[in-house]
């Protein structure tokens, strides 16, 4: 048990970092702005509280706004991203059993669901805080392409980042 | 009465949900316009140390076509001093005594978000306070919206709220300029009256009403101007005459005249 959370912890503060010093400002044009740390989030055990995952998630999020002076952003866009990720997991996941703890992981999932699961969550949450960010649905389509481009991106180093870190054994 | 938290307990995933998603909107919209913005900015020497110290790690990058920039701007600002032989444009010259420039660095910035905020090394220790206009030797660059002990937050001008009142130097037309949210490099210019036809490369400048920033400022230069003589105003794109995204070096604007013109303002409107 208290592997987990300091795991959690350290992939918290890890990633959190990164997002702030690296990903923030990464010059990859005026429009992306990938949110890795959402890999924290989706790497959470599928079996956790609900209400546990919702205050860690509203954390994660309030966090995040305390670095990028947005107040608010990414806290309700990671409560409604932690809402729904039960019901996203029960229906990817419906043939698998994962044992007290497990993740939602390359090496518990396998890659294709990992991937699956990633893209969803990550749409959710891309889409989500592009149209809270300029809380209009002005320009409707250039915020909708600015978050699917920032999505495959976000993806493509949520791929990198299990690729090198996600190397472990199948259950904790 | 005990039944209701029996209710509530039994679904205390959709209550706390409900609960922290209205936290967070409320704290959103709290801080959404440029007033919520001064009001409730979470600028903090915590978030501003590790902001800088990853800055002091990673400036040398940076370091040699910064030097040049300034030792450039150094020359021009040595042409203007009044010993100087070289003649020069009256234009460059601000005789508006009432500002006062303090320097900075910045350590924190963003250009790819719809809401961008720009974090600096100095703050309160260093007299800066909120409303400070803040410019770079190419143009503006924001307004002071937070400061703690040693570090300030700029609301960019890539902020979806930012309006700054300008003048095109051209005709001494007044017009606004936001961002308009395309693009680091460009911002719009609104409020152009339609009989105005505005020509690519036409500078507009700070109109000084504002008293965050003098007057004659460069903002940016027109990229283009359609007109629509169906409308009684218009807008045109205009390239920003600050590189965002090579931000190192700028200046707060000091308005020492500031307290007496605010109380003016209150005893007129009072």
């Amino acid at each position: 048990m208290n592997n987990v959370v300091v795991l959690n912890i350290v992939r918290f503060l890890s990633l959190g970092l990164a997002q702030i010093l690296i990903f923030n400002n990464m010059s990859l044009g005026s429009y992306i702005n990938p949110s890795v740390y959402v890999l924290f989030i989706i790497l959470l055990p599928a079996r956790i509280n609900g209400s546990l995952l919702l205050i860690v998630s509203f954390m994660a999020g309030l966090t995040m706004d305390y670095f990028t002076n947005s107040m608010g952003l990414h806290a309700s866009v990671c409560v409604a991203i932690a809402f729904m990720r039960p019901s996203i997991i029960s229906l990817f996941f419906r043939n698998y059993e994962f044992v007290s703890n497990e993740e939602v992981a390359p090496f518990s999932v396998g890659w294709q669901g990992f991937i699956k699961f990633s893209i969803v969550v990550v749409l959710l949450h891309q889409v989500l805080m592009f149209y809270l960010e300029v809380m209009s649905l002005n320009n409707f389509f250039f915020t909708l392409s600015k978050s699917l481009l920032s999505s495959a991106v976000t993806l493509i180093i949520i791929v990198i980042v299990m690729l090198i870190f996600g190397k472990r054994r199948r259950r904790i | 009465m005990r039944n209701l938290f029996a209710l509530l307990w039994r679904n205390q995933f959709f209550v706390l949900f409900i609960l922290l998603e209205t936290t967070s909107i409320f704290l959103l919209t709290r801080s959404y316009s440029y007033h919520g913005s001064l009001a409730y900015s979470t600028t903090s020497d915590i978030s501003g140390s590790v902001f800088n110290s990853y800055n002091n790690l990673t400036r040398y990058l940076a370091l040699n076509e910064e030097n040049n920039a300034l030792a450039e701007e150094n020359a021009r600002l040595r042409n203007l001093v009044p010993s100087s032989l070289l003649l020069h444009d009256s234009i460059y010259l601000n005789n508006d005594t009432s500002y006062r420039y303090i320097p900075a660095r910045v350590v924190q910035n963003t250009v790819n978000k719809s809401n961008n905020f720009i974090i600096i090394n100095k703050g309160n220790n260093d007299g800066i306070m909120k409303e400070m206009g803040v410019i770079s030797r190419n143009g503006v660059v924001g307004v002071v919206v937070g400061v703690s002990d040693n570090y300030s937050t700029i609301m960019s001008m890539l902020h979806s709220r930012v309006r700054i009142s300008a003048r095109v130097k051209k005709s001494g037309q007044l017009v606004n300029v936001i961002w308009g949210q395309k693009n680091h490099l460009f911002g719009t210019v609104i409020d152009i009256p339609s009989h105005i036809s505005l020509g690519e490369g036409d500078s507009v400048i700070t109109s000084g009403n504002s008293m965050i920033f003098p007057e004659n400022i460069l903002i940016g230069v027109i990229e283009s101007h359609e007109t629509d003589l169906n409308k009684n105003l218009s807008s045109a794109k205009i390239r920003l005459g600050a590189d965002f995204n090579g931000l190192y070096h700028v200046y707060l604007i000091d308005n020492v005249m500031k307290p007496e013109q605010d109380s003016l303002n209150r005893l007129t409107t009072q």
